[in-house]
């Protein structure tokens, strides 16, 4: 089960970024989690958003390059050692993480929201099932 | 072993060269004047008659026609036969401005295929090979021109055109082609393909290549030679003077030999307009001597190189051009190197990128700076940034081993280079000096 990530070129001047948000905000799109990968000249920013059909095409026609990766969106625990817990399944696994940031979910304060950018997300996301850590789907997103 | 087409025009001695040329350019202006008004009226300009050309000596003293005259006599206006003799058009791609469209009579067909056909026997082929030809078919002259060369040769022709990667492969391999004849980006993109599909040089047949069209350096062709496992050789020509095989490389790979039977080169300073001795670079002019449907005198290609004589090991006597080192109308000098926007763009298209850039040349602490600015596409993009950060050191390598002299590459979002309705406005130069 994976949810997509949008990733966008931003090329490092100002209003680059502050453009972009703008275009999602006035089309109603709400972001549910967000990271920045920035190089001297370029940058790149990965979302989760609740429509992805929707933010995809505004970006397209607002003349953004972007290209959309299947990644896991994993319900952490908020105790000490969850996060812990879920990598020592994916290194069991042998699955390599390429990336990974956090991002809070709603009303929910008992857990923490993970992205997980891994090359193969059959073998992760079962590895994940089989131990009782949950995911969360595209449609859950949306609701979050 | 050197192979011919037809070796008594190909190694005549330069004695027999010149005599044709003489006798062909005497006959050739005369037919100008008699059919071509557009070009009669320019050697009236002049105060000249076709008396006043009496041998290839007095060749300097014509007009030039340029690419401008091309355009102003489009379509009809330097047709040198009626209509109802010709059998064929072919046209540019009108990349520079408005389309050339060029006329043939079956003749012209003949000899440009006679050209195509030594450039192939140059390259090693026999009517024992098999030619694959994956230039562009159509209006564009790669295709039919190779085609019609690779016939003449015996080849056994596989006119697959371009595109369709995987399907060239699987013909390179099902039917054993052993030349293949395209553009020289187009080769290299095969080479990258065959590598993906998990193929090596020793898994196809082919040994020769004949690869024209566009600008392309030494190192493109080490790079391909050592992935097709083959040899390279450079083809050059112009939809103005019928298309590839105006001039075509020999196993020497020093040059190309232009076919002066049918085409006289000059090599003249732009600036003056005056011809420039042998070994000297310059403006390459053709004079089209054979050619009775489109017969242009003196054309100039704008295309910057150099003339040698000097006797080649490949037997054959007729003139070697280098490789064009760019155009006339846009060299620029940065740290002292001569640098042309089409070497970079070359570099940029070989490396995946698009023809959407701008170079920006400026002067800081007295050390000129070169910034190539390309749009980034969505083929090119992914999540990670390590691959794009790695791609865009991969250009910046690119263009060191291409230009001599280290680029800053900038990619930026689709759309910012501003577009333009005619020739794209690729230089931006801040020097003052």
């Amino acid at each position: 089960m994976t949810v997509n990530q949008i990733s966008v070129f931003l090329e490092n001047k100002p209003g680059t970024l502050t453009t972009m948000t703008g275009l999602l905000a006035e089309n109603g799109i709400d972001m549910r989690a967000l990271s920045l990968a920035e190089t001297n000249d370029f940058g790149i920013v990965r979302l989760i958003v609740d429509d992805v059909y929707k933010a995809t095409t505004v970006l397209k026609d607002g003349g953004f390059i972007h290209s959309l990766t299947p990644v896991l969106a994993v319900l952490i625990p908020d105790e000490p050692g969850g996060l812990h817990k879920v990598l020592e399944v994916l290194t069991g696994a042998g699955v390599n993480v390429e990336y990974m940031y956090a991002f809070l979910g709603g009303g929910d304060v008992d857990h923490a929201y993970m992205i997980f950018r891994v090359q193969d997300t059959k073998t992760a996301g079962a590895a994940l099932g089989a131990k009782g850590i949950k995911l969360v789907s595209q449609e859950s997103i949306a609701q979050i | 072993m050197e192979h011919y087409y037809q070796p008594e025009i190909e190694c005549a001695s330069r004695e027999q060269i010149k005599a044709w040329q003489d006798q062909r350019l005497v006959r050739q202006v005369q037919h100008v004047w008699d059919n071509v008004p557009y070009y009669r009226k320019k050697m009236e300009e002049k105060g000249l008659s076709p008396a006043d050309v009496q041998s290839s000596d007095d060749l300097y003293k014509l007009p030039f026609l340029t690419k401008a005259d091309l355009r102003e006599a489009y379509p009809y206006g330097l047709m040198g036969v009626p209509l109802k003799d010709c059998v064929r058009i072919q046209s540019t791609s009108g990349t520079t401005g408005k389309r050339v469209v060029a006329f043939y009579t079956q003749a012209d067909i003949d000899l440009w295929e006679d050209c195509c056909a030594r450039a192939i026997m140059a390259a090693g082929g026999t009517n024992e090979d098999v030619c694959q030809v994956s230039y562009g078919y159509g209006l564009f002259t790669g295709g039919p021109g190779l085609n019609g060369g690779s016939h003449k040769v015996g080849c056994l022709t596989i006119p697959t055109s371009s595109g369709n990667t995987e399907r060239q492969i699987m013909f390179i391999q099902d039917l054993s082609a052993t030349i293949l004849c395209c553009t020289p980006s187009y080769a290299a993109y095969i080479g990258e393909t065959m590598k993906e599909m998990g193929l090596g040089p020793d898994d196809i047949p082919l040994k020769a290549g004949i690869f024209g069209a566009e600008a392309w350096s030494q190192e493109m062709r080490r790079d391909i030679e050592n992935t097709l496992g083959i040899k390279a050789y450079d083809i050059y020509g112009l939809t103005e003077l019928s298309g590839p095989g105006v001039s075509f490389e020999c196993s020497a790979q020093t040059g190309m030999h232009i076919n002066e039977d049918h085409f006289i080169a000059e090599i003249i300073d732009p600036e003056t307009g005056e011809v420039l001795p042998e070994g000297s670079q310059g403006e390459l002019v053709f004079t089209s001597i054979t050619k009775k449907a489109f017969p242009l005198l003196r054309y100039r290609t704008r295309d910057i190189c150099t003339l040698t004589r000097e006797p080649c090991p490949c037997g054959r006597t007729h003139v070697k051009m280098t490789k064009p080192q760019g155009r006339t109308d846009d060299m620029l000098i940065i740290r002292g190197v001569n640098v042309f926007p089409s070497q970079i763009e070359t570099v940029l298209l070989n490396h995946g990128y698009s023809a959407n850039y701008q170079i920006m040349v400026d002067r800081v602490k007295n050390t000129d700076t070169l910034d190539v600015q390309v749009e980034m596409t969505p083929e090119m993009f992914t999540d990670n940034l390590g691959d794009v950060a790695a791609r865009q050191k991969e250009l910046v390598e690119g263009l060191r081993s291409m230009l001599g002299l280290t680029a800053k590459v900038t990619l930026v979002a689709p759309k910012s280079i501003v577009r333009s309705e005619g020739k794209a406005v690729r230089v931006i130069d801040k020097r003052k000096i």
